[in-house]
């Protein structure tokens, strides 16, 4: 509620929009979607989560920017791989110190990927949102997506990394902590970003043996519509590791959710894949077999 | 053996308890968010119970209280004085039945699976004219 009750950011926010779509109409453009991916709680991987499903849409065809808006905590970069390409930086777009063109980065492993990566050695509060709000529309007039990375926390840096968007994504983990975070800044967003949810890190053994949350449990209190769910897997450590997002490797299973959910965002009815689960031990099915109950 | 063994086997996992504390959690951290549900919530509450007592409604206090493993509202409402003596009244009177509005829903318990926001309604001091003891 606030972000939006806010009155100064709520007219720059539709005025941003309607000049947006009013430029967009004059050249019978069709603008790309805006999506910010966000979760109130730090260290749940928002990050990760931008970085492949950045890379699944281009690898699926259409045109992304992923924006970092973390500013003074570049993350995305090296996610991505691209650390040591960065030569501008949002803040000197947004200050009208280079042109947008001059620092976007172009991802190495995906065509049709690029990259505008965060300043870090400046501070959240000196995005201006108007600004911010008028590159995200201005970028939305050239790419398919622009996925904003917003900060954790719900202070002015994810008010600006969801000033410019229309949708969200939210992140959450299978923790209490998150759950609660996650159900905040929903009740921030309201109903105008329409926000799916992500549910990362779910280890189906933990689930199955009663020691973590399961899908159900946390979207039984969430209710958004899932988007999907990704296992935490140690894959995804090592590609973070090389700067390869997981997504270029569309046949592990893992790297197959992030396509599945990137197929959803794109409106394609694809079917929510599960984390499989390994087999039970021996153990464990003896203990099953004595009728122990895990819930 | 086989007892021991099961035991062993079936101990209960901590997600049931995250569930538990994410329940309580989110229904306290939803009710500090709306203050204005409580007020309108606390007005719907007046006005059904003056249909039959006269309350004093400058000493209405309503609070939340965490217990073991539920949220209780509780609600404090002095009485002044009983509308209406024996007779007939109550069950054929119910001129307005309609308002109750969005919160009177919602605080209805209902043994359903992940209700938001679950209320037990748990003591209306009646007390005569005057003030009751806190609560």
């Amino acid at each position: 509620m606030p972000v939006l009750s806010d009155p100064e950011l709520v007219e720059a926010q539709s005025a941003g929009s309607a000049q947006a779509e009013s430029e967009a109409s004059k050249a019978s453009i069709k603008l790309g979607r805006a999506i910010v991916l966000t979760s109130g709680k730090g260290g749940v991987g928002k990050t990760t989560t931008t970085a492949n499903l950045g890379t699944a849409l281009a690898v699926r065809g259409a045109r992304v920017v992923l924006i970092d808006a973390d500013v003074g905590l570049r993350n995305l970069d090296i996610v991505l791989g691209l650390e040591s390409r960065v030569r501008h930086h949002l803040l000197d777009v947004l200050e009208d110190q280079v042109d947008v063109d001059e620092a976007l980065v172009a991802d190495k492993h995906t065509d049709r990927l690029f990259l505008l990566a965060a300043a870090q050695a400046r501070e959240k509060d000196d995005v201006v949102t108007s600004k911010m709000q008028a590159l995200v529309s201005s970028l939305r007039e050239r790419f398919d997506y622009v996925l904003i990375d917003s900060p954790a926390g719900i202070e002015l840096g994810f008010k600006n990394a969801v000033a410019g968007a229309d949708e969200a994504i939210v992140i959450c983990t299978p923790e209490v902590a998150a759950v609660r975070d996650v159900d905040r800044v929903v009740g921030l967003l309201g109903n105008r970003f329409r926000p799916q949810l992500v549910i990362n890190r779910l280890r189906p053994q933990l689930v199955r043996k009663g020691k973590m949350l399961s899908v159900e449990d946390v979207n039984g209190i969430l209710r958004l519509p899932l988007l999907g769910v990704i296992a935490d897997e140690p894959e995804i450590i090592v590609t973070t590791n090389r700067g390869e997002p997981l997504a270029l490797r569309a046949q592990t299973a893992t790297g197959a959710a992030y396509h599945a959910i990137a197929a959803r965002i794109a409106g394609e009815d694809a079917p929510v894949p599960m984390p499989p689960v390994s087999k039970p031990g021996l153990l464990e099915r003896f203990g099953s077999l004595l009728g122990g109950k895990r819930r | 053996m086989i007892e021991f063994l099961k035991r062993l086997f079936q101990k209960q996992g901590s997600s049931a308890t995250a569930k538990e504390r994410l329940r309580l959690v989110l229904m306290t951290d939803h009710l500090e968010l709306a203050p204005e549900m409580i007020d309108s919530m606390k007005r719907d509450l007046v006005e059904l119970i003056s249909r039959y007592v006269e309350v004093d409604r400058e000493r209405i206090d309503v609070t939340f209280e965490r217990q073991d493993r539920t949220l209780a509202m509780l609600a404090n409402i002095p009485i002044l004085s009983v509308n209406r003596p024996n007779g007939n009244g109550a069950v054929t009177e119910a001129p307005n039945p309609a308002p109750a509005a969005a919160p009177a829903a919602e605080s209805r318990p209902a043994g359903a699976p992940p209700v938001r926001k679950r209320k037990r309604r748990k003591k209306a001091r009646s007390v005569r004219a005057n003030l009751p003891s806190t609560a």
